[in-house]
This record gives structure tokens, C-alpha cells and sequence, in this order.
């Protein structure tokens, strides 16, 4: 099987956000960035697990500029067998995806996966432009996925529980939480990754579309108004009265 | 012309369904035109929607289209934005919404923004605002194409009653074979959704283990409210992973989140930061989820939670 993991790279979850340039652009000083956690822990882990079973490749894929090589790295050494980084400023979903379809009609991957979202623009997006550029079919929120030859069996997240369908490849997946445990890489994959082909290729013309025009920080919490916890008849009162939510 | 896609499951709309027809109908102002309506598959009463101000329903009532499909589903939308004529389509946020709005964006060529959390503005550009950093922060996007593609946060407007029901119209588009076979639909019935929710009670490690979630249940059913957990409470088996919130499991939007015995991890915050209105009970007056509340209630959560318990059905009761 050929698989293709698509990674973004993400700040960390407790980095503090800011924004700099009269808020049009966000403030990377002292910022540390991960590979984005559904890319890493969940997608590109059940590709390699799938890999491990029937054979076949797993590359990884990330669109963005060279600082980018260090997240890329640390899909290899997780497992990944080579990557691919697209030389290009990822501004918008839809010019990042036509990236991602582009590589992958040249390619012919039987599964492409990604993260169900990034956890900085938290869009979920892109999973399902590069499907409709594909014109393949894509589940998203998958929680379960087995394969047995070119047949899936897929588990995915719906509102207020799931759905278990099934689809012959190729397709676009989108990975939640629950479709593998993470790994941690260890020194022999650290070292093989150094080694490890990573192509860097130029990006197809294609324009954003929507792009951030400004940023802002949400109104600041006013200070937490504290009860008497043998008083929750006041409580009740506030919530009713003052906040008006029940 | 603004097309609003109204999500029937089951063939009935959920209030998300007029909270999109209500977002559809003020872009349309926005933009000086006017909302049209679409519905899939079953849809009762389709006609409804116009009192939410969509000035006619179109429906594509193909039985085919009760099994989502976000392939099938996108080529339908489409196929009805070309024959109403609609350059702007605006879905549901939902579990499929989310996967329309990539697709529709890439088969219309369309700029498109995820979790649209107010009426676009159109003062010599199209900009539309929503939440970034899993809330940490407001992104404003600006959308430069003809074509737009927009999703509805949940819960980020109230649907509003504007007009009478319309006529329904029967559309024919062409609708693709699916090439996914559905073989099982597991849905918990009689609670509402957590990300639908608008009342959740939620607790964490301070309920020293699972035996103890009676007290939370009873609240949440004196509340109309849906449970959630935290993530080591999930982790653990103590809950379903399904109640899990927080930046790796459900974001939620309520209008109130109460929690209890929950310490507030930033992670955690992630998922409950659009949160309208945040009572937080926690016998430790450092712990951090004290800085996001807005009311806050320091004691034992074994105490505190039967009490607001009794206190809210004394309020029933009197009220």
C-alpha cells in the first residue's frame, strides 16, 4: 500500500498567543512548535501500523517553508519512510489542499491521511478539499480503520455518536482521536531519519482566496465572581437573573 | 443569492438548522440579496424555514440522500447553488458540515471560512470573524473569490423568527452513487450532542472515581444538561470518550459549563473557552479553571453539587 501522511506544523498547546505587525500576523518569538498532534499521534501512526501489516510506503507530506525540516524529521523518525516538503507559504486551506492534490494525482497513494484539524487554525478543512480535488471519497473523524486488501472498514465520529461504513480505496482520512496511540520516536529512528530522502519541491501557481485579514484577542474574562458554597440558592439566582443561561 | 443547506436528520431540523437559515437571511442583507433554503433527502415541514427568513425552500428529496456523503452531498449542494444561482452557500458546522465546507470550497473555487462566529461585514471587502488557537484567539478572514463557502459555529447566533413558512419547491439535480456502504449508525438517544449542547455539566478527577457520578447525572437531569468529563476521567475508563472535552476531544459552545473537580489544564480551557458562562466548583482556590469562570465555588464538590442540585428545584419549584 501507498500511503501518504499529510503534517502541519502547529504551535505547541500551552504556547501563549500573540500577535504582532498591528495584528496581522502571529508573534513567533519564543513560540515552540510541534507537528500538529491528529497529524502526528493519530494519522501518520495508523499509516505506519497499516505499513507494518500488508507492506507497501508511507511518506509524509507538509506544505510550508525550511523551517518546516524539523517537524518532517520527526515523522521519519517516527517511522515514516521518506517526505515530501512543498516550498511554499501555507496562507490559506484551499491553496495548501490544491498543493497536497497536486503531488498526489502525479503520485497515485491508495489512502491519503491527515489530522482531523490543526490545532491552530482548527479549520478541518483541507481533508476534504483534497478529497473533492481527488475526486475520491473522504471520511473524516475516523476513529477505527482496518483494511483488508483494497477494502476499508472505517469507524467515524457523527453528532452524538458513530457510523461504521465501508469503501474500496483510494480515499482521503481524516484521523480523531482513537485511531492509534501515540508514538514516541526513539534513537535508532532519530539517526535513520537524518538519512532518509526528503524532496523539496516547488509549489503549482494557485491563489488564497480567504486569507486573515486581522487578528484579535478575545475580550478579557472579568474576575471570577465567587458563592458561598452553603449558599447555591444565590447561585441560582445569578445564573438565572444576571447571566440569563438557564 | 445566499444558499443555506438546512441539515434534516432523521428527516427533522435541528435548531442548528434555523440558526443557519437565520445567518443565511442576514448575510443575504448583508450582501442585498436573498437566502434560499435547501434541504436533502427527508426533510418534514421544509416549509418552516421560512420563518427563519429564507424567502424560498428548494429540496432534493432522493431517498439516496439520507446516508451522508460528504462526495455525493457536496456535488448536490453545488448542483443547487448553479440552478438557484447562488454564489454563496453557507452550511451547519456540524460533524458533516465540517467535511461540505472543504469540498464545496474546492469544487465552487470558493474562499471559505470554518466556524463563521458572526454576520460577515461587506464594507468594500467580505469579512467574516471566527474563533483561532482553539479560542485563544479571533481571527477576522477576508474572502477575495465571487464564490464563498461559510459553516456556523454553533450556538454563535439564535435562530430568529422573522416571517411565515414558504412554498417548497422540488429541485432536480442529478445525485451521484455513493461509493460508501453505511453498515452501522451507533447515536446514544434521548441526550442532546456535546457539541450541540447548551447546558453541559462536566466533571473531572475530583470525583475520585466513577461510582461517584451519580451526584453529576442528577444535576445534569434536574438541568435539562448533557455530561461531560475531562480527559484523564476518560483516560482512565471512569467515562465514554465521547464526553471527553478539551483540545484532543469535544470543543464546546454552551451557554452554561458547569464543572466540577476539574482543575482547568490549559488543554481542557481549549474546549470550553467559547463557553458562554462558566460556574467552576473545586475545593482548591488556586486551581487555574477559577481564572476562566465566571462564577466561582470554592468547597466540596460532594457538597456543593447536591446542594446547587436541591437549590435549583427549590427554584422550579417556587418558579
Amino acid at each position: 500500500m501507498k500511503l501518504l501522511v499529510c503534517v502541519s506544523k502547529t504551535p505547541e498547546t500551552t504556547a501563549k498567543i500573540s500577535f504582532s505587525g498591528d495584528n496581522t500576523q502571529f508573534n513567533e518569538a519564543g513560540v515552540q512548535f510541534i507537528m500538529n498532534p491528529y497529524d502526528e499521534w493519530y494519522a501518520l501512526v495508523r499509516a505506519l501500523e497499516l505499513k507494518e501489516k500488508a507492506g507497501g510506503s508511507v511518506t509524509i507530506l507538509n506544505v510550508g517553508p525550511k523551517a518546516n525540516d524539523t517537524v518532517i524529521r520527526k515523522g521519519l523518525a517516527i517511522g515514516a519512510d521518506n517526505a515530501v516538503r512543498i516550498d511554499a507559504e501555507p496562507k490559506s486551506s484551499l491553496f495548501v489542499a490544491k498543493q497536497i492534490a497536486a503531488h498526489a494525482k502525479a503520485e497515485g497513494y491508495d489512502m491519503i491521511f491527515l489530522g482531523k484539524e490543526t490545532i491552530d487554525y482548527n479549520g478541518s478543512e483541507v481533508g476534504a478539499m483534497v478529497a473533492e480535488l481527488m475526486d475520491q471519497p473522504y471520511i473524516s473523524f475516523a476513529t477505527a480503520l482496518e483494511v483488508d486488501g483494497n477494502t476499508a472498514t472505517v469507524t467515524r465520529e457523527i453528532e452524538g455518536g458513530e457510523e461504521v461504513s465501508s469503501l474500496d480505496t483510494p480515499f482521503v482520512i481524516s484521523a480523531s482521536k482513537g485511531l492509534a496511540e501515540q508514538r514516541i520516536p526513539n534513537m535508532r529512528g532519530i539517526m535513520m531519519a537524518k538519512r532518509k530522502p526528503l524532496t523539496v519541491v516547488e509549489a503549482t501557481g494557485a491563489t488564497d482566496l480567504a486569507t486573515v485579514a486581522s487578528y484579535e484577542l478575545p475580550p478579557a474574562k472579568s474576575a471570577v465572581k465567587l458563592i458561598d458554597p452553603d449558599n447555591m440558592a444565590e447561585l441560582v439566582r445569578l445564573l438565572h437573573e444576571e447571566a440569563k443561561v438557564i | 443569492m445566499v444558499l443555506v443547506y438546512a441539515e434534516s436528520p432523521k428527516g427533522k431540523f435541528k435548531k442548528s438548522a434555523f440558526e443557519a437559515v437565520t445567518y443565511g437571511h442576514k448575510t443575504a442583507q448583508v450582501l442585498g440579496t436573498e437566502c434560499v433554503a435547501l434541504t436533502l433527502g427527508d426533510a418534514e415541514d421544509a416549509g418552516q424555514l421560512g420563518k427563519y427568513g429564507a424567502s424560498k425552500v428548494v429540496s432534493v428529496s432522493d431517498a439516496a440522500l439520507n446516508n451522508f456523503d460528504s462526495q455525493v452531498h457536496t456535488a448536490v449542494i453545488a448542483g443547487a447553488a448553479a440552478a438557484v444561482g447562488a454564489n454563496v452557500v453557507i452550511v451547519s458546522h456540524s460533524a458533516n458540515g465540517k467535511s461540505l465546507l472543504g469540498r464545496l470550497a474546492a469544487k465552487m473555487d470558493a474562499g471559505s471560512v470554518s466556524a463563521a462566529k458572526e454576520v460577515p461585514t461587506n464594507d468594500g471587502a467580505f469579512k467574516v470573524k471566527t474563533n483561532v488557537f482553539s479560542g485563544k484567539a479571533i481571527a477576522t478572514y477576508q474572502i477575495d473569490s465571487d464564490n464563498k463557502v461559510l459553516s456556523l459555529m454553533g450556538n454563535a447566533i439564535q435562530p430568529e423568527e422573522v416571517g411565515g413558512a414558504v412554498a417548497v419547491e422540488a429541485l432536480s439535480v442529478a445525485v451521484p452513487a455513493s461509493r460508501i456502504t453505511i453498515k452501522e449508525v451507533k447515536t446514544v438517544d434521548g441526550t442532546v450532542p456535546l457539541p450541540e449542547a447548551e447546558l453541559v455539566v462536566s466533571a473531572g478527577r475530583g470525583m475520585k472515581g466513577p461510582e461517584n457520578w451519580g451526584i453529576i447525572e442528577d444535576l445534569a437531569e434536574t438541568l435539562g444538561a448533557t455530561t461531560a468529563c475531562s480527559r484523564p476521567v476518560a483516560d482512565t475508563g471512569w467515562r465514554p470518550h465521547h464526553e471527553h472535552v478539551g483540545q484532543t476531544g469535544v470543543a464546546v459552545r454552551p451557554n452554561l459549563y458547569i464543572a466540577a473537580g476539574i482543575s482547568g489544564a490549559i488543554q481542557h480551557l481549549a474546549g470550553v473557552n467559547s463557553s458562554k458562562v462558566i460556574v467552576v466548583i473545586n475545593k482548591d482556590p488556586e486551581a487555574p479553571f477559577f481564572k476562566a469562570a465566571d462564577y466561582g465555588v470554592v468547597g466540596d464538590l460532594f457538597e456543593v453539587v447536591p446542594a446547587l442540585n436541591q437549590a435549583l428545584k427549590d427554584y422550579n419549584a417556587a418558579n
